[in-house]
């Protein structure tokens, strides 16, 4: 397949956009060319029978809006014409996740309890984005309510497939915004992450990931799942092209209590500087896990992909190599109690929210004869939830009942101060450690295959086993592409910085990024793309 | 071990959650509820001070970095029509549902 404009970076669309050099319905076009050729048929609620050609395409999209999307880049070529800056993402095709509201398009998460919702206002982010002269071509698909590891959870079938590999997963939740940046299909994608939901399908998909800290990204709008956890954040392919999404969608917003009052540096000026002097930690308690055996249940400590490892492990050479000093045996002691910690904390808040799913105020509601008001809510939700909304509203019901608060979730808040602590004390500035950043593996494994995990939700969830952390914490991460493995699937690093450090950790990552660019690997493309 | 979640306190759960289930949904159901309460097991093991603080963000939320409170004045969003025309059910600008289940006081 020819290469695009599509294929361009960000900032280089962006920057000929403005100089008009380039037409910002010249570069939609050509995004919207890759989507019919990759994509194959979007996700339904109807999809049926699953067909020969949904196994080799992408399936990234629920919906689509090239309409609106060839509005907004005739507006940006007219104000390029008048002379004016349509802003720093002039003209850069954009996805959005199925889980932000944006006005006037269908905002579903995924579920069928939402399918026929209309949004009546923006997210805060994707109204920075579209400000700054981001073109959304449409939403794309995910985990319903962001619940899963592996994209497969989605109401809306067939499920995206990883680009690089259409019989693997992308990783999820948010799968769809992966698959479509890997695969041309738009240049930036604006994801979440809860437990690890934007690193993990961008280390399965091989792009650029990151979390930022909870707090420096506005969540207005954002149809919500753990609400102590949840994070906007970018999906890209380059380090710069991240560094430019997160430049606009950071900053304090009204409209989000828990967005922070927190200056946004110019992360362009924190990019030209270099890694020397910076103290990156190796800890092995991100290189052996505990995991449950999948035939048993019972916890085994397993060490993570020996290709991943040697992933991680480079890297760190590299980066001492740049004069960057790397510190090993940083104990994260702590870290293996992310996951049982998470299956606690996340059920409560998801339970929680997902009461507001009724069958009257908007979305899906149960047709037929109903008596009365609690028949119509449960009928609405028993028919319109799927599997795992309901698996995690009964958890989150469970754990908080009366009698158990204090064993399990009071505990679990408890934990998650341990593993804040252990953060705290590796970053701080005068302890043993005074580390800048942590460099793990994002994924024990690359990319699995489709149907390889899913309905078995205890394993599903330890493919978060190295991200969840983060998100307990609250602190930033960010996974990169770091080559590929023996069957051509993309491997990811991870980095790991204290509160606010999304500057630092982009220019450690870009570092990276820099070293191996002339590196065989990276002229390999996506399998779909031929 | 006999399920932590036995088909009663199952039942309760979903009475609680307002689902209605098929049977073949209630067993997936509660095998993964029961599946998942092992690994959470692995946080009694854990020895942990009882005056441990309990963290609700990971982010400490110091006054220098919060957002002060808001004036405490409405304000129209100006979306009413919008709003009521996601409603499943309506009669005029009156959200339709169901009888509400109530004793008509004497």
């Amino acid at each position: 397949m020819n290469r695009g404009l599509c294929d361009l970076s960000a900032v280089e669309i962006a920057e000929r956009v403005r100089q008009g050099d380039l037409r910002a319905v010249d570069v939609l076009d050509s995004a919207l060319d890759r989507i019919r050729q990759v994509d194959g048929r979007p996700g339904t609620t109807t999809a049926g029978q699953a067909l020969a050609d949904d196994e080799i395409t992408v399936h990234a999209f629920i919906t689509l809006t090239p309409d609106r999307a060839r509005q907004q880049a005739e507006a940006i070529d007219r104000q390029v014409a008048a002379g004016a800056d349509p802003g720093p993402l002039a003209g850069v095709p954009l996805a959005v996740k199925d889980i932000f509201c944006v006005r006037g398009t269908r905002s579903t998460a995924g579920s069928r309890i939402l399918e026929p919702f209309v949004s009546p206002y923006t997210a805060t982010p994707v109204e920075r984005l579209e400000a700054a002269g981001a073109v959304t071509v449409g939403k794309v698909n995910l985990d319903e309510f962001t619940f899963g590891s592996s994209n497969e959870s989605t109401a809306f079938q067939p499920a995206p497939r990883n680009p690089w590999d259409p019989a693997c997963v992308p990783g999820g939740s948010s799968g769809g915004s992966a698959a479509a940046v890997a695969a041309g299909e738009a240049v930036l994608s604006l994801g979440t992450d809860t437990a690890g939901s934007i690193r993990q399908p961008a280390a399965f998909c091989g792009v650029v990931g990151l979390k930022p800290t909870y707090g420096r990204v506005s969540r207005y709008g954002l149809i919500a799942f753990a609400s102590s956890l949840d994070c906007p954040g970018p999906v890209a392919r380059s380090v710069a092209d991240a560094a430019r999404m997160l430049q606009v969608c950071a900053g304090v917003d009204p409209r989000d209590a828990t967005s922070a009052r927190v200056p946004v540096p110019d992360y362009s000026q924190e990019l030209a500087r270099d890694v020397r002097g910076l103290r990156i930690g190796l800890s092995p308690d991100y290189f052996r896990l505990k995991y449950p055996d999948p035939a048993s249940g019972v916890l085994a400590e397993q060490a993570i992909h020996p290709e991943v490892e040697a992933a991680v492990m480079r890297a760190a050479e590299l980066l001492a190599r740049q004069g960057a000093e790397i510190v090993e045996g940083v104990p994260m002691p702590n870290t293996h109690f992310g996951i049982p910690a998470y299956f606690v904390v996340s059920r409560v808040e998801a339970a929680s929210n997902l009461h507001r799913y009724d069958g009257v105020k908007y979305g899906r509601r149960a047709r037929g004869d109903l008596p009365d008001v609690q028949t119509l809510y449960r009928r609405t939700r028993g028919g319109a939830f799927g599997l795992q909304p309901k698996l995690r509203i009964l958890m989150g019901m469970y754990v908080s009942a009366e009698q158990y608060e204090k064993d399990y979730y009071q505990r679990a808040l408890q934990v998650r101060t341990m593993i804040r602590r252990d953060f705290e004390q590796v970053f701080d500035p005068a302890g043993d450690y005074r580390l800048n950043c942590l460099l793990t593996a994002t994924t024990p494994t690359t990319a699995f295959e489709m149907n390889a995990v899913y309905g078995d939700s205890v394993l599903m969830q330890y493919a978060d086993l190295l991200t969840v952390a983060a998100d307990h914490a609250g602190i930033p991460g960010i996974s990169v592409p770091a080559g590929l493995d023996a069957r051509r699937r993309p491997i990811g690093i991870q980095l790991l910085g204290p509160d606010f450090s999304e500057g630092m950790v982009l220019r450690v990552a870009q570092a990276f990024e820099q070293a191996t660019a002339d590196d065989p690997w990276r002229l390999v493309r996506p399998k779909v793309l031929g | 071990m006999a399920d932590a979640i036995s088909p009663e306190i199952f039942q309760h759960l979903v009475g609680l959650a307002a689902l209605e289930l098929d049977a073949g949904e209630a067993e997936y159901l509660r095998r993964e509820l029961n599946s998942q309460l092992k690994s959470i097991r692995e946080l009694e093991a854990i020895d942990l001070d009882p005056a441990t603080p309990i963290a609700s963000h990971g982010v400490p939320y110091t006054p220098e970095i919060s957002q002060l409170p808001r004036e405490d004045r409405a304000h129209s969003s100006g979306l009413a029509d919008d709003i009521l025309a996601q409603v499943p059910e309506t009669e005029g600008r009156f959200i339709v549902v169901p009888d509400i289940p109530h004793t008509d006081l004497e």
